[in-house]
């Protein structure tokens, strides 16, 4: 018996051009300008020369337009869901409280760009201008520049492979008018992939001051972190610390704390010691905070009585003391 | 045309496999893992002959072993491909396959870009003897971009086994990455099964009183809106958390093989498992159809 089989295919809607002929192998592919369906297509040259070769002739120009900034902070996690957009924007939020700092958040979460949504300015959209893209501002002092708004719509998915997602990366690095900056926070997404590896290349040159480390208790995120740690060594970065987040929950009933993801394996401070990183601090979950962000305000501004508050602001002052500022 | 042969590499492989279901969601940490867990135990617990296969494509954050408790084992290769690792022991009905298993040492990371992700999945695929299963459960990193394409795309020639099932937290930041996932599976033409609900509130174990950590009720509106089966909502279960999370470095299960067995026991005792089970049942009605084509 033979089974049917009816071979639905599925295009890679953004690796096959409009004008390609029927068999182009894909933009992405090996074959990419070589393969016998690209004779006499029209972008046979630029798929065949597609092959990276030599430095990218985007790094002088992102060094120079990085040249402006003081501090570039990573905020990673290896996990997702941990709380990495939620800690970047109490932190951009907390520098830019101060009027004479000038903040900028980068989110290269491409697939999933949250920072929009908690920043409270989801339906903007970018503008060029003759210096490059304005960033969309917060307040005035605070620039966030994400791929969530070049979106047609919210519901748009992303669908991108590498490349593309590393060239839009460049493009928020060197095209993106940041202006004069005391700090850049760079939001990125789970794990130790593309985005990563292209945000740490493009800015080796003009050097990163640290990454922070967002985990939450529970061991199946604390595995992850010890992988980004790896990844953070490896390729030199350097870790300003280690923040523990949705970490004991304090019953609005009874005021009763209690572990939702239970720390089994010892929880951040376990790894922290291990490693010899600093825990920064540990920052108790607050329903409040998801709500703020789907709000678009500020958690800080909100509830500034809130244990969770405190623990940010702490965290926040020991960054800024490892920093030196 | 090497691509040609790959496909039937990876077709032949597949064949065998009555259903393929994808879990996906655009959003990172909102319980993948743990539904796929959870979802390949319940169907493993279903009948007493169902083989079942999960597969971690999740290859810089594989949370998959830790969670079945098969974390540190290594895979072996025989002449006729990777065996997977069955988190049964000797029943040898739950295989499971992850990049954790291919690492050395558990901290080391993974740092890939995308065309080497490519071609782990398409070993993944082609290359593990799964043998005949009934179903094949496949756990996806957070968003929409080489992994999940290379997924579908190397599985294209056995797309009618394909579905997914969709999992999100109740709050406005998750939904909006989740719709961007089932955007996803409109664009590739994936059949949904439905949308399942995570963390949904909070029991508080001193007083009782249910907070809704994440907000509530999200996921409900979403599938109504987009006309999605809503398979139901999970509360946060820290017995289930501490279970999975333990799962290897728990203190009782003593013998390695007769621990992931341990596991369903001590699985079925959490509150998720009741509510689980409904939500597969539901699920695996939504499949029927489907199979009913197949066996002709």
């Amino acid at each position: 018996m033979i089974a049917t089989q009816t071979a639905s295919s599925v295009p890679d809607p953004l690796s096959v051009p409009a004008n390609a002929p029927e068999h182009c192998p894909g933009t992405e592919s090996q074959l990419a300008g070589k393969a016998e369906a690209c004779d006499g297509c029209a972008n046979q040259e630029t798929c065949a020369s597609n092959t990276p070769k030599g430095p990218d002739p985007a790094l002088p120009l992102i060094t120079a337009r990085m040249s402006t900034v003081k501090r570039k902070i990573l905020v990673l996690s290896g996990k997702g869901g941990v709380g990495k957009s939620t800690f970047t924007a109490q932190l951009a939020w907390a520098f830019a409280a101060d009027d004479q700092t000038q903040t900028g958040i980068m989110d290269v979460d491409i697939c999933g760009p949250s920072i929009p949504t908690i920043l409270g300015i989801a339906s903007e959209q970018v503008h060029a201008s003759s210096s490059g893209w304005s960033p969309i501002y917060v307040q005035d002092n605070l620039g966030v520049m994400s791929v969530g708004f070049m979106l047609p719509s919210s519901r748009d998915a992303v669908m991108w492979r590498g490349p593309k997602k590393n060239g839009l990366i460049s493009q928020f690095l060197k095209d993106v008018d940041w202006g004069d900056l005391d700090y850049l926070l760079v939001d990125t997404p789970p794990g130790t992939s593309d985005e990563h590896l292209s945000v740490v290349q493009y800015l080796k040159e003009s050097g990163i001051d640290g990454a922070v480390l967002i985990t939450t208790p529970q061991e199946v995120a604390l595995q992850d972190v010890r992988r980004e740690i790896d990844f953070c060594r490896k390729v030199g970065i350097k870790i300003l610390g280690l923040v523990e987040n949705m970490s004991g929950f304090v019953c609005p009933n009874c005021k009763g704390e209690s572990q939702i993801f239970k720390p089994t394996t010892g929880g951040a401070k376990k790894l922290a010691e291990d490693t010899g990183i600093e825990l920064l601090g540990a920052v108790p979950l607050d329903p409040r905070i998801g709500k703020s962000a789907d709000y678009g305000v500020s958690f800080l501004d909100e509830y500034p009585d809130s244990p969770a508050t405190t623990a940010y602001l702490d965290i926040i002052d020991r960054i800024k003391d490892i920093l030196g500022d | 045309m090497a691509n040609d042969q790959e496909t039937t590499a990876v077709s032949r492989r597949l064949n065998s496999i009555k259903h393929i279901i994808i879990v996906l969601s655009g959003k990172g940490g909102v319980g993948k893992s743990s539904v796929s867990a959870q979802l390949a135990l319940n169907l493993y617990a279903a009948s007493p002959t169902a083989r079942v296969g999960i597969l971690d494509v999740d290859l810089t954050g594989p949370s998959i072993p830790r969670m079945l408790g098969v974390d540190g084992h290594a895979v072996h290769q025989s002449s006729d491909g990777w065996v997977p690792v069955y988190a049964d022991g000797a029943q040898g009905r739950l295989g499971c396959m992850s990049v954790g298993f291919l690492v050395k040492n558990k901290g080391d990371s993974v740092v890939w870009r995308g065309p080497k992700k490519n071609g782990m999945i398409r070993q993944f695929l082609s290359d593990v003897r799964w043998g005949d299963l009934d179903y094949l459960v496949i756990d996806t990193p957070p968003g929409t971009s080489d992994e999940h394409l290379s997924l579908l795309e190397h599985m294209s020639p056995v797309y009618p086994k394909l579905s997914a099932v969709i999992v999100t937290t109740p709050q406005a930041v998750a939904l909006m990455d989740v719709m961007k996932c089932l955007s996803f599976t409109r664009a590739t033409n994936l059949p949904v099964l439905g949308l399942i609900e995570n963390m949904s509130g909070y029991v508080c174990p001193c007083c009782g009183e249910v907070s809704n950590v994440f907000s509530t009720g999200g996921g409900k509106d979403m599938a109504e809106r987009e006309g999605l089966p809503f398979l139901g909502s999970l509360p946060v279960d820290t017995e289930l958390v501490t279970l999975l999370d333990a799962a290897s470095g728990g203190g009782e299960d003593s013998t390695g093989g007769s621990g992931a067995f341990e596991l369903l026991v001590r699985y079925e005792k959490t509150p998720s498992a009741k509510l689980f089970r409904e939500i597969v049942s539901t699920l695996t009605r939504n499949l029927a159809p489907d199979q009913s084509i197949d066996s002709k």
